[in-house]
């Protein structure tokens, strides 16, 4: 039987366009800007100089911070800069500006496609290697990996659930990966449950990927303590809550940890990473990223060294094209729209999506018709058409007995609503305003 | 016959519940300071919020339970609102310059190059949230008019052509809703200034000169020549922006001449 989460959740078309591109290697841009804060937390702070000469995988910038990650080179080179620059929304950010002299690699790191299967180090040894990789969280939220899987005191891990939803229409990625590189994945999952201590891992694939789900079985077969479990095609089905629910039927409690439930969600591309930072030494410096839309004229899968700019993998695909009207970061429903081409990918891109006017355009917006469209497709069980209101009105003490801080953002009530009403937009806001009120609380 | 009855009985009951309503009145009969509907009266009841409070009938409650008027102004009745309440109450009024909003920010699209276009929810608050803008500032007027749906008074418009905010001075009571309502902090409430000359800096860039030169044309870069100019000592450059302090300013105009982006405004001395 297929598995799915019980409440709310939308159907959008899938537009997995890049399922059959074979994965390639972008070429090396001219020169990289690595941004210092890509990961949920703290920013990094760099370590090197302008004028530094840098090898591919050599650290460049230390965490400053409990929740903080490292950063390490993607190229080697020389460092040009180290400066404020526009991310994809156009706010500053510091970055490390490289340029690319040729592709050295620090010595230690081991490039070869031999599959290294046997692993003697103590939990303790793995999780100090993934916080030295840089690991992040790579479905998107880019929360650093060795916090999660280092549970709080007194909250036990029962259970690893690797993520290989992939719920998100156009994006292909983790589909890839999945299909070219199980036994990693599954080495990736091993060693996560080492570090938990753990012995069951389910590893969840929507009904679309069968190729991604008969490579994962096989995979599975090979290792102790693993299961695909298949999963119903529904957005947002790679969120953390839903996932959960969907597999081992338990629910996150409001304002609590998915550890409350005993599960620890990882992305697969999250465990890739670990399998290649454990067993090959090779540290968080490039991901795979889908080039993909309607009006592009070739749909790509690329291998992306971490600071390229997004112009590049447009020219890759041979520009933008006239009718282009927008270009998104991620997947059409949780993306962020590229304001500054310029900007470069970071550890948790997974896609550059380019839609026409007519695939983004807004319907106009009109009343609210009271169909509680919304509140259905609500994979939070809340209520969307009211929190926009108290949104608009400025109510936060309303909105927090309506549990706005359960809101995941994953965009269904937007997506579902007949009368174009910007819902998430204002839920968003409250959102903010309501949990910084919460903190000053606590203080 | 059935008629009489019917009447009876409902002038019956009429006059029942006539009395025990009059008793119960009677009973839990509220005692209200008749002062606060004095005020409240005097009050232009707008309910604005511009002085702070849910609206006129609250602001009447603070102002009649206070001792004095020293921290009670209504920006939208002024000095002569203030006047007549310190007369009704017997105590001294404390005179305030009036205020009247002040858009900071004259990035129209031939100075403010546009370089991508917004297509989310019309509303500046939301736009703030997602990104920078729509040029290359990222600090001045988003042009989407969360300001025009905040003024109670019909004062703010904006440009269709050019998404440039302007305020109307008449229709403007300086109750600071549509400063309290600009993400961007772009609005400003500033004294009217002796007949309506008013001197400020209408930019609130705090980029380096060059970021802001290459944004906008007419933004400030804080250079710091208005500050040198200046015989009143009124400005002062922080951020690599230049404020001038309306406390100190005259008016006199000499740092609008010297500014070399025109991002100083000296307006018109009313005749």
């Amino acid at each position: 039987m297929k598995k799915t989460f019980a409440i709310g959740g939308v159907h959008p078309h899938d537009s997995k366009l890049s399922r059959q591109s074979a994965v390639e290697e972008l070429p090396l841009p001219e020169t990289v800007a690595i941004s210092m804060a890509q990961h949920l937390g703290a920013p990094a702070t760099p370590i090197v100089a302008v004028g530094d000469k840098v090898l591919v995988g050599q650290l460049i910038a230390e965490p400053s911070g409990f929740v903080s990650a490292p950063v390490h080179s993607s190229v080697s080179g020389t460092v040009k800069a180290i400066e404020p620059r526009a991310d994809l929304a156009g706010n500053p950010v510091p970055h490390v500006v490289i340029e690319v002299e040729g592709d050295a690699w620090l010595p230690e790191i081991d490039r070869t496609p031999n599959f290294v299967g046997d692993m003697t180090l103590s939990a303790e040894q793995i999780l100090a290697r993934i916080k030295e990789a840089g690991i992040v969280g790579l479905g998107g939220a880019a929360f650093p990996t060795h916090i999660k899987l280092s549970p709080p005191p007194g909250k036990k891990a029962e259970v690893l659930i690797l993520n290989g939803t992939e719920c998100e229409p156009y994006l292909t990625s983790d589909d890839h990966i999945m299909r070219d590189r199980p036994d990693e994945i599954a080495m990736g999952a091993q060693i996560m449950m080492k570090a938990l201590g753990v012995g069951r891992c389910y590893i969840g694939i929507e009904e679309n990927k069968p190729e991604a789900i008969k490579a994962m079985r096989i995979a599975a077969i090979r290792f102790g303590g693993l299961e695909v479990v298949r999963l119903k095609k529904k957005y947002p089905q790679g969120g953390e809550k839903q996932l959960i629910d969907a597999i081992i039927g338990r629910r996150v409690p409001s304002l609590g940890l998915p550890i409350d439930t005993g599960a620890v969600v990882q992305n697969v591309g999250t465990a890739l990473a670990v399998y290649e930072a454990v067993q090959k030494h090779k540290p968080l410096i490039d991901n795979m990223i889908t080039v993909t839309g309607r009006c592009l004229p070739v749909q790509k899968n690329f291998l992306v060294r971490i600071g390229t700019p997004f112009s590049k993998l447009l020219e890759a695909v041979g520009g933008i094209p006239e009718n282009a009207a927008k270009i998104i970061s991620g997947g059409p429903m949780m993306g962020k729209a590229i304001s500054n081409l310029e900007a470069t990918t970071v550890k948790a891109s997974s896609a550059v999506l380019v839609l026409t006017e007519k695939e983004t355009k807004r319907r106009p917006e009109g009343p609210c018709i009271r169909c509680g469209k919304c509140a259905d497709a609500c994979p939070m069980g809340l209520q969307p058409f009211l929190l926009y209101k108290l949104a608009k009105m400025n109510r936060p003490d309303e909105m927090e007995q309506e549990k706005v801080f359960d809101c995941i953002e994953c965009g269904c009530c937007l997506y579902t609503c007949p009368a174009g009403i910007p819902l998430l937009d204002l839920i968003r806001i409250g959102k903010a305003d309501v949990m910084k009120i919460m903190r000053s609380r606590k203080k | 016959m059935t008629i009489v009855y019917t009447i009876a009985c409902l002038v019956a009951l009429g006059l029942f519940f006539a009395v025990v309503l009059y008793f119960v009145a009677q009973k839990f009969k509220v005692e209200e300071d008749p002062r606060i509907g004095q005020v409240e009266s005097l009050l232009p009841g707008a309910n604005c919020g511009g002085c702070g409070n849910a609206g006129c009938r609250a602001f009447a409650e603070k102002v009649v339970a206070a001792d004095s008027l020293d921290d009670f102004f209504c920006p939208v009745g002024g000095n002569e609102v203030m006047a007549r309440i310190a007369g009704a109450l017997g105590r001294e009024a404390v005179e305030k310059e009036p205020m009247v909003a002040v858009v900071r920010c004259q990035g129209t699209a031939e100075h403010c190059q546009k370089l991508n276009r917004y297509d989310g929810a019309p509303s500046c608050r939301v736009a703030a949230t997602l990104y920078s803008g729509e040029t290359g500032c990222r600090w001045g007027c988003i042009g989407l008019g969360d300001c025009v749906s905040a003024c109670e008074f019909g004062g703010v418009h904006l440009d269709p052509r050019t998404h440039q905010v302007s305020i109307d001075t008449g229709l403007c009571t300086g109750c600071g809703g549509c400063a309290r309502a600009c993400p961007h902090h772009v609005i400003e409430l500033r004294p009217r200034g002796p007949r309506g000359r008013r001197v400020y800096v209408s930019c609130v860039n705090q980029d380096k000169g060059a970021l802001t030169r290459k944004a906008c044309t007419i933004g400030c870069i804080g250079c710091g020549k208005c500050a040198k100019v200046c015989p009143f000592e009124a400005i002062r450059i922080e951020n690599n922006l230049a404020y001038i302090d309306y406390t100190k300013c005259k008016g006199c105009g000499k740092c609008a001449a010297e500014c070399p982006t025109h991002a100083i405004v000296a307006t018109p001395i009313e005749k």
